[in-house]
């Protein structure tokens, strides 16, 4: 019994505080969540920010994508974004954006494209986020405002059915108001589904036994739990 | 057929018709334009998004032959023609999961009477609709999107009614193929039977009732640059 105590305290990694500087651009969030994507996943990188993520993606050594990624108009295999020339208006993101194809890249249709994401299929995707609750639910598709017409596009088939559902957020919204909540306050993309959440300030890692902190930027844990409502483990 | 006129003859008012595309990629523009032509009013409309600009599905809209639309993401940045209708309460609106909006037609197209679904669980999008526990998962009852028209945009067609499609602009179209009683399908080029490799075909004849061959689009997509 105390083994077992001892070994759940020396299991619990320090967490790394970056508080000689300032939080994380908008690509070096891409970046910390581009490492942390294993080499030969098949991963969806949601519309807006997360898109950037495919600059900062595992190269690999034979010429083939290191990571084979999933839009879900229908394509696996998908390239950077086209211009000039090579913008084909019949090969685009889920953004709508002119992209184009890898070597081994192939095509499907809707039915298929989601059932990917539902059969448990794809390893990762990386969507944003207004709120993310302590215990992994998800709010990302509408601010609940009257008069707003809703809109949810994938959102809600992504965050049920990738293996890892990563955030990339801001961890403040523009009002100070912190985004990883007790609980959500906006309407639910899904229920307890975010396993990461990535944010300028700090990494968080969504566990049944509550939310650990990995790494801070700007920021020190100290000043973290000061700021958020939600106990954190680190 | 031999115009789009033709193409979409006979679609009746208070028709449901799906209208394949995901924005302007796969998107039936001159079906669509053919069926503002013909008039027909108070149609359900099944599509992706809500319309561009104020071409294609945006121009059925503003010409206010569509009663109610069903789509996962009608909000866009040159969405303006079916935001003035929502606003203006002169359009109902579904806002369907894109997987699901898919899967109900699939499950149409199949002869499914409605599937457990795990998407939506939980979510605004999920209430008053059955759910079950299944392996201790929840999931929702979804039931399946029957049409009486399909217009689908492809790449080439045999004679038979055999079509292959373009890239990502396939996206919806193999599966509006089978869920409408009548599917309409514009393609740039049409070849004899017997000349497409059978292995590549995508949508089998049995679900095509009618080709019209069009121009290759020359429209530009959104936010290129």
């Amino acid at each position: 019994m105390t083994a077992r105590s001892s070994a759940s305290t020396a299991s619990s990694a320090a967490v790394t505080e970056h508080a000689d500087r300032g939080p994380l651009s908008t690509d070096e969030l891409a970046a910390v969540i581009g490492r942390d994507i294993p080499p030969g996943s098949y991963v969806n990188l949601g519309i807006g920010q997360p898109t950037k993520i495919a600059d900062h993606l595992p190269a690999s050594e034979d010429g083939l994508p290191g990571v084979i990624l999933h839009t879900e108009n229908g394509m696996l295999g998908m390239g950077p974004a086209a211009h000039g020339d090579d913008i084909d208006p019949d090969l685009t993101n889920a953004g709508k954006v002119p992209v184009t194809e890898l070597p081994g890249a192939a095509y499907f249709h809707h039915a298929d494209a989601f059932a990917m994401m539902r059969g448990g299929h794809l390893d990762v995707c990386v969507l944003g986020a207004f709120q993310v609750a302590a215990n992994g639910d998800l709010a990302n598709w509408s601010t609940g405002k009257p008069g707003a017409i809703p809109a949810v596009g994938g959102a809600m088939d992504l965050a049920i059915g990738a293996k890892d559902v990563y955030v990339m957020m801001t961890l403040f919204a523009k009002d100070g108001s912190p985004k990883i909540v007790p609980s959500c306050t906006y309407p639910l993309t899904g229920v307890g589904c975010v396993s990461r959440a990535y944010t300028d300030h700090a990494t968080f890692d969504i566990q049944p036994d509550g939310v650990h902190v990995l790494e801070t930027w700007g920021i020190t844990l100290a000043e973290l739990r000061e700021r958020l409502s939600v106990d954190l483990i680190g | 057929m031999e115009s789009v006129d033709e193409a979409v003859a006979g679609i009746e008012d208070s028709s449901t018709v799906l209208i394949g595309g995901f924005g302007l990629a796969g998107m039936p523009s001159e079906l669509v334009d053919g069926l503002i032509r013909h008039g027909a009013k108070d149609l359900t409309i099944v599509s992706n998004n809500a319309g561009n600009g104020e071409v294609g599905l945006a121009a059925l809209l503003k010409a206010g032959q569509v009663r109610k639309i069903l789509c996962s993401f009608p909000r866009q940045a040159d969405s303006y023609v079916f935001d003035e209708l929502y606003r203006a309460g002169k359009i109902e609106l579904e806002v369907v999961p894109q997987g699901n909006l898919a899967e109900r037609m699939r499950a149409a197209g199949a002869g499914i009477g409605g599937f457990y679904c795990p998407t939506a669980v939980g979510t605004p999008l999920a209430e008053g609709k059955e759910t079950r526990e299944i392996d201790g998962r929840t999931y929702v009852l979804e039931y399946p999107i029957k049409a009486d028209y399909a217009l689908v945009s492809a790449y080439r067609a045999d004679t038979l009614g055999n079509v292959v499609y373009r890239k990502t602009a396939r996206n919806f179209g193999p599966v509006m193929a089978t869920a409408a009683r009548t599917t309409i399908v514009q393609v740039n080029e049409v070849v004899p039977a017997g000349t497409l490799d059978p292995e590549s075909v995508v949508t089998p004849s049995i679900y095509v009732d009618r080709i019209v061959r069009v121009d290759a689009r020359k429209y530009t997509v959104e936010g290129a640059r």
